[in-house]
């Protein structure tokens, strides 16, 4: 019996089992990974690879053809300039009244504070047949916004109001106010305090904020078709001009610009996201 | 220590760009302060007198006033009555903006977006300084903080004792009149506490600059104040030189938050100044060795008296192995003769006010 000079038999020491057993700290472990992998496959990926088949099931020369048919091309630049525009007055009227909400003490305040989230229980079709009561033909106020932009905005401004005032909310009540007094103590005006001190702290939510608010306008559809009014190349917006293709049996044509939407929206998002996280990595590093 | 000891040559340059030494007049005063949050009276009619280029602590228990004083004289909080002065000008109602102070946090309050330079820099900056000055007083300060070199970084990377290092040059850099610190040390671990303690202190007696410090630790007040401003429920109860608010305690008050205490015949004494004798002698109380504690360089001994009230007595080592002391002992213990001892309840107006108001 030949004598064994081979090394024993390396016994994985009980640490490292257990090391590899087990997830980082903080971790789900991969049950959670598997869990989190499937439920976006079939509540994401699954329905947005169909829309992208359906888009290109022509070949890309249809695609193209699709999305640069002028009545396209003009629904998705009024769709983009309109949701552009109330995304800018989101963020700023957006941070505005997280301020109020944190920083201000007035009665009503926890009413008013519950009040943010309603749009969203309101039916979008609801929402679009008040607005149209209320600031079409038979305005109470005389104010006629029907088949115009600003009627749009309105509509989006409507159904976006709480993306950014939610976002920035808690990141406001969690900044530290001895942060802002000793900006003060070292000379800074109020407003100096706000743009240097608070507003890029609050970056990385405002502008998260902003990205679901400009996603949620690009493909909203119920709230803008009354007061929109669907006029094309004026008010149509994609989503209407998706509808209009779908009623004539055109669907490749509604999934290209569908899919022209989704590529628009998921390049904001990493744009934002990758400026926004810019910032916050500088503060949460080695925290 | 060495590491972070400021050079000769940079405090000199601090110094020259402060306006802080004025010596023989007072830099800060405080006339019947008084501030109420809702029902509760936080400040009760304080008076204080800072002179211009000492380091003064206040100090006493948790609520005892002492972060809403300082924070008064910053002006980060308006009093319901009294006036503050700095620098001879009332500011009661000026905003901190204007004050020309230095303001230190607990817990930093660093910039966290900012890189230690832009933090540091951050004051000159919005007075619109040019780059360039900013920037050599930026090294400067760095230098004296003993964080030179971490100009880049970001205050997540900072140790800290590191962040307080420069959350205190942050704040010299605007050449504050006065430098205002709520228990700066007071998250940090004991060993960089009592190292910044010093530090602090050598920085401030050559720089002159007038400092205020906020601390509930009677040890931290002792070591580094020249006066020492004894704060509870809202009350000045006693301000002197640490030997006077330890030596001769205002009341109980005073001398128990100062130090430890024993109790002889009803009335109270420091435990160091106990006499301990094996003989019967004049004045002195009988009592029974209950423990003898070998503390090193001290040794404590537990005692009680013919009431079952128990006391201690700290004595020198040569003293306890020349008594024998063993447990159970018939011994004899009175005050030293030196001691003034304090009648309980002996709440006299606090001596040290009348001798420095203005
Ligand atoms: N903004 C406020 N609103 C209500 N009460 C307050 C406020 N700030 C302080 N107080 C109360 O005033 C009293 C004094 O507070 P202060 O912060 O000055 O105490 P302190 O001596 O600094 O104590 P600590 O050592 O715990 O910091 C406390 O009883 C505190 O509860
Ligand atoms: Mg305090």
């Amino acid at each position: 019996m030949a004598v064994s000079t081979a090394k024993p038999p390396r016994v994985p020491s009980s640490s490292a089992k257990r090391r590899a057993g087990r997830s980082a700290p903080g971790g789900v472990g991969p049950g959670g990974l598997g869990i989190a992998t499937l439920w976006l496959s079939v509540i994401v990926l699954l329905p947005l690879a169909a829309v992208t088949a359906k888009a290109f099931e022509n070949g890309p020369g249809e695609f193209v053809d699709a999305i640069n048919a002028p009545a396209a091309r003009a629904a998705l630049l009024v769709t983009l300039g309109v949701s552009l525009v109330v995304t800018v007055i989101n963020v700023v009227l957006g941070t505005l009244i997280a301020w109020v909400l944190v920083r201000d003490e007035f009665r009503g305040k926890r009413i008013v504070n519950a009040l943010i989230d309603l749009p969203f229980a309101l039916p979008t079709i609801v929402a679009s047949i008040v607005l149209l009561s209320l600031y079409g033909p038979q305005s109470p106020f005389d104010i006629h916004l029907n088949a115009t932009r600003p009627g749009l905005v309105v509509a989006l401004l409507f159904v976006t109001l709480p993306f950014v005032v939610r976002s920035v909310q808690p990141v406001l009540i969690e900044i530290d106010r001895e942060v802002e007094e000793a900006a003060a103590s070292l000379g800074a005006s109020n407003r100096t305090i706000f743009l240097k001190i608070i507003l890029p702290t609050l970056a990385p939510a405002v502008l998260g904020g902003a990205g679901l608010a400009f996603t949620r306008a690009i493909g909203e559809y119920g709230s803008v078709v009354l007061i929109g009014g669907g006029i094309p190349r004026e008010t149509e917006v994609a989503s209407q001009y998706i509808q209009k293709q779908f009623e004539i049996d055109r669907f490749a044509n509604g999934a290209a610009i569908s899919v022209a939407l989704l590529i628009i929206a998921f390049v904001v998002l990493l744009g934002l996201r990758l400026v926004g996280s810019r910032a916050a990595r500088r503060e949460e590093a080695a925290r | 220590m060495t590491d972070i000891a400021p050079s000769a040559d940079a405090l000199h340059a601090l110094v020259e760009g402060s306006g802080a030494i004025n010596v023989g007049s007072h830099a800060i005063e405080v006339h019947g302060l008084e501030k109420h949050y809702g029902d509760y009276h936080a400040l009760r009619d304080i008076n204080l007198t800072i002179p211009s280029g000492s380091l003064t602590a206040l100090l006493g228990p948790s609520g005892s006033g002492k972060s809403t004083l300082l924070r008064a004289i910053a002006g980060l909080e308006v009093p319901d009555g009294g006036t503050v002065i700095i620098g001879g000008s009332d500011v009661t109602y000026v905003p901190p903006q204007e004050r020309e102070i230095g303001f230190v946090f607990q817990h930093y309050a660093a910039f966290k977006h900012m890189t230690v330079r832009d933090n540091v820099g951050f004051g000159p900056s919005i007075r619109k300084q040019p780059k360039a000055e900013i920037a050599k007083r930026v090294d400067e300060l760095l230098e004296i903080v003993g964080l030179g070199g971490y100009q880049e970084r970001y205050p997540s990377q900072l140790s800290g004792g590191q962040r307080q290092r420069m959350a205190l040059a942050r704040a010299l850099a605007v050449h504050p009149k006065v430098l205002l610190l709520d228990e700066p040390f007071g998250a940090l671990d004991a060993k960089v506490r009592d190292d910044l303690r010093q530090w602090l202190r050598q920085l401030q007696s050559e720089t002159g600059v007038t400092t205020v410090l906020v601390t509930h630790d009677q040890e931290e007040a002792l070591d580094v104040a020249d006066h020492i401003a004894v704060l509870n429920e809202g009350r000045i109860e006693q301000w002197g030189s640490p030997r006077e608010v330890y030596e001769t305690p205002a009341n109980t008050f005073v001398m128990s938050f100062l130090g430890p205490t024993a109790k002889l015949r009803g009335e109270l004494v420091r435990p160091h100044d106990l006499v301990l004798s094996k003989r019967q002698i004049d004045d002195a109380v009988p009592v029974t060795v209950e423990r003898v504690v070998h503390l090193g360089f001290e040794v404590r001994v537990e005692l009680r008296d013919g009431e079952s009230t128990d006391l201690s007595a700290q004595i020198t080592r040569g003293e306890a192995s020349r008594l024998e002391l063993a447990v159970g002992d018939q011994i004899y213990v009175r005050p030293g003769l030196h001691v003034d001892p304090v009648a309980p309840d002996s709440a006299q107006p606090a001596p040290g006010l009348e001798k420095t108001s203005a």
